[in-house]
């Protein structure tokens, strides 16, 4: 297996955001018939390793495709642009006051009249603010903005992290109630 | 005259090529051992025709019995007789404590906060004793199957966490079984009903064993199986049946006292009553004191259903978890003896809406498919097409400033997996850092399971905040970790070690190893070999590192093809059986590897010459 080609030519996909799913699972499925540590168990520890190190990366591959916000980062990747912890640029001011403002609400979301009818109203709003935010960065993406790309990959990591903390008080309040 | 067998070309090979393997059950209550015998997966018996065997212990200084031999101890020698030692596999002295009401053993301290089990053959760990019931499934299927096992599939509950893994490998390594792959107990049990013939669908898998209880989401694609998400509780099971029952009938009776030997015998008595309440309506139990109590199954019912709400709970979860409605189901598998009991499967079958599937005995359903995927892991099946791809059950992650914990790898990613974080230094001039790897989905480090801490040695001393960090964890399909560390801004690796929190150091294993060696006296050429392939495996991995380190800048392609097919000339002899020719090839492969040994020597001074300080040289 070539480690160094990039992710998408391994599963015989088309570079680019839109991703043909079915496609990529069943890809991924065949490679790791193929590469898994179980089709090597009976073989020599050389042969067992090698076959860890081909289905790790093989995981790898695959998770970084299958959610729309890592292959959105891994496209930008590819161009140069990082999108991880080096990455520290100021988010438009707007945005991060209508952060502030939703993180209030959730904060306030267990002391309001229905909690959960309250976050369910949270958690649409987040989610039409995600379904917005991966328009701009496919328009982008396609135009060659990488400049406006990569703001929206950051505002959709502030976008996801808010989302999983909607989901972990809504865990915690089933557990009051 | 013996019936001529016809094999279906490629699918079966030459009988005496054919390896031995085996699928083994570990069970809380029970073991099993299965395997495939002319194209068919059955549990193996005992010479009395019992496939199950109790997993229970009983030390004397007569010897060691295991199975039911030693369950007729319980009532009579409870400190040396030992039940449900699962419960107890790669867990911490202190957790341990928060189940002694339920665990009516002596513990004395081992090492590294493991539980040591007072006998009367010594202080002895979990793993030590779930070596002893391997070792009689081991020799169980060496007699069965007329030879020496190649490798076995032990299957572990979806849930348990590094530490109970490595538990049970250790067990294994101890009991002298080559693990072939760690199954989780409900991907077996699909396996088994052969859900892998099926084009496509979503199987859930309700395992109420003796002690644990899991419920898995399955889903399969064209003999592929993903699991989807795994949750449950690691202390819940049909033990906790008859421990509620067991409190009520100490409740009823009039002159009790609540000693171990009275809870023991109580327990023994509640397991019965539950067993008769699957078909009867109602029981009659003897205490012994002689005073008789009615149990209906009613009632039976009333004082479990917490613990079947428990349950259900949990699926509702799991199910979320994976993001599949009740209703997406296509199959739901029952496993474990627990299951047995009508108003679980009442419950389940209501939850699900979908009658669950009984048809295999559900003790012996993981040790079937664990021996299905023995026979494919051996190599017996080349054109097999079933492949299970597996997640890891827990989150893995690192401690940080304040207590915190910093997940590296979330719960439910496909193993195997490999993930690095960057850390930095905190203080001006840090030259160590202690790297504390935790398994668990909460918050705080001491709300999660703590799993190794290291120290990183060796950080040049710079301003706080520009050392870089890397650590590393590799997950292996067995969903065994490891963790290394690696300073990034200098270039510098230090070597580090993981030390277990608890659980066994390699360390304790070898020298076990070695005891066992030592107490077949007569054995001495086994041990030499043993010496010798330790030997041969230190060289090996140590210049394989060296190799991969430096190989590329320090030798010609040439020189370093010749050596790799050294290293593999010495491997080949470390599988055989003499030692004095593993002595020799440990003793050519130093020599002729000598000159990349001086290479490497040479480049670490002129390293140091480079301006590092010597004492930060390792």
């Amino acid at each position: 297996m070539n480690l160094s080609q990039n992710y998408f030519d391994l599963f015989g996909l088309d570079v680019g955001f839109s991703i043909d799913r079915a496609a990529l699972d069943t890809a991924f499925r065949e490679l790791q018939k193929e590469y898994h540590p179980d089709r090597f168990a009976h073989k020599s520890d050389a042969e067992q390793r090698k076959a860890v190190q081909n289905s790790t990366h093989l995981n790898t591959a695959y998770d970084a495709l299958k959610s729309p916000l890592l292959r959105a980062q891994y496209l930008l990747s590819l161009q140069g642009v990082p999108t991880g912890e080096e990455s520290r640029k100021q988010l438009p001011i707007d945005f991060l006051m209508q952060q502030m403002e939703l993180r209030e609400a959730l904060a306030g979301a267990p002391e309001a009249a229905d909690p959960f009818v309250t976050l369910e109203s949270l958690e649409s709003q987040t989610v039409e603010l995600e379904k917005e935010s991966f328009d701009v960065f496919q328009a982008a993406y396609l135009g060659g903005d990488l400049e406006l790309a990569e703001e929206s990959v950051r505002k959709l990591q502030f976008l996801k992290k808010l989302l999983s903390e909607i989901e972990a008080m809504e865990d915690r309040l089933d557990e009051e109630f | 005259m013996a019936l001529l067998q016809i094999a279906e070309p490629g699918m079966s090979l030459d009988p005496h090529q054919r390896k031995l393997a085996v699928g083994i059950d570990l069970g809380t209550t029970n073991s099993l051992v299965a395997s495939v015998r002319n194209g068919v997966a059955e549990t193996l018996s005992d010479e009395a025709g019992q496939h199950l065997l109790p997993s229970v212990v009983h030390y004397s200084e007569s010897g060691t019995t295991v199975g039911a031999e030693a369950l007729l101890k319980v009532s009579e020698d409870p400190f040396n007789t030992i039940q449900s030692i699962k419960r107890l596999m790669g867990r911490s002295s202190s957790e341990v404590l928060t189940l002694g009401d339920q665990l009516p053993y002596q513990f004395s301290d081992g090492q590294g906060g493991m539980p040591y089990l007072k006998t009367a053959l010594g202080d002895l760990s979990p793993v030590q004793i779930s070596a002893d019931i391997l070792k009689a499934l081991s020799a169980r299927a060496a007699e069965s199957l007329g030879g020496e096992l190649e490798g076995a599939v032990i299957t572990v509950p979806a849930y348990f966490d590094d530490a109970q893994r490595q538990a049970t490998k250790d067990a294994a390594t101890l009991a002298g079984i080559k693990v072939l792959r760690l199954l989780n107990e409900p991907t077996a049990a699909a396996v088994a009903y052969g859900l892998d013939q099926q084009d496509k669908g979503v199987v859930a898998v309700y395992d109420l064993g003796g002690g644990t209880f899991d419920i898995s989401i399955l889903r399969l694609t064209k003999g592929v199986f993903e699991v989807l998400a795994t949750g449950g509780d690691s202390a819940l099971g049909g033990d906790d049946f008859d421990h509620a029952l067991a409190e009520w009938l100490l409740e009823q009776a009039t002159d009790l006292e609540r000693t171990p030997a009275v809870m023991r015998s109580l327990m023994v008595q509640a397991r019965s009553a539950k067993e008769s309440l699957t078909d009867a309506d109602s029981v009659v139990v003897t205490l012994s004191n002689d005073q008789q109590i009615l149990v209906t199954r009613q009632h039976f019912d009333q004082l479990t259903a917490s613990l079947v709400s428990k349950t259900l709970r949990a699926c509702k979860r799991t199910l979320k978890d994976a993001g599949i409605k009740p209703d997406e189901i296509n199959d739901v598998v029952m496993v474990g003896g627990s299951t047995r009991v009508p108003a679980v499967v009442a419950g389940v079958e209501a939850f699900f809406n979908r009658q669950p599937h009984t048809d295999i005995d559900p003790d012996r359903v993981v040790a079937v498919g664990a021996a299905l995927q023995a026979d494919i892991l051996a190599g017996n099946k080349p054109d097999a097409d079933l492949l299970l791809l597996d997640v890891l059950p827990l989150s893995l992650g690192l401690e940080t400033m304040g207590g915190l914990v910093e997940k590296v790898i979330h719960r439910n990613t496909p193993i195997p997996v490999a993930r690095a974080q960057e850390f930095t230094t905190y203080q001006d001039g840090q030259t160590a850092m202690l790297v504390h790897v935790l398994q668990g989905e909460r918050e705080l480090v001491d709300d999660c399971r703590s799993l190794a801490q290291f120290t990183l040695r060796g950080i040049p001393p710079m301003a706080a905040g520009a050392a870089k960090i890397r650590v590393t964890f590799q997950v292996d399909a067995d969903g065994l970790l490891n963790v290394s560390a690696k300073e990034l801004s200098t270039g510098i690796e230090s070597a580090v070690q993981v030390k277990p929190s608890y659980g066994l150091s390699d360390s304790e294993i070898t020298q076990m190893l070695t005891d066992s060696y030592q107490f077949a006296a007569d054995d001495k050429e086994r041990r030499a070999l043993r010496e010798q392939q330790v030997e041969a495996d230190r060289l090996i991995v140590s210049l394989e590192a060296a190799i991969a380190e430096d190989g590329e800048l320090l030798l010609s392609d040439q020189e370093r093809q010749d050596l790799l097919s050294e290293v593999e000339v010495l491997r080949s002899l470390r599988d055989g059986a003499s030692s004095k020719a593993i002595e020799t090839g440990v003793e050519h492969l130093a020599h002729v590897s000598d000159f990349f040994a001086a290479r490497r020597m040479d480049q670490s001074i002129q390293k140091a010459l480079q301006g590092q300080r010597v004492d930060q040289l390792d």
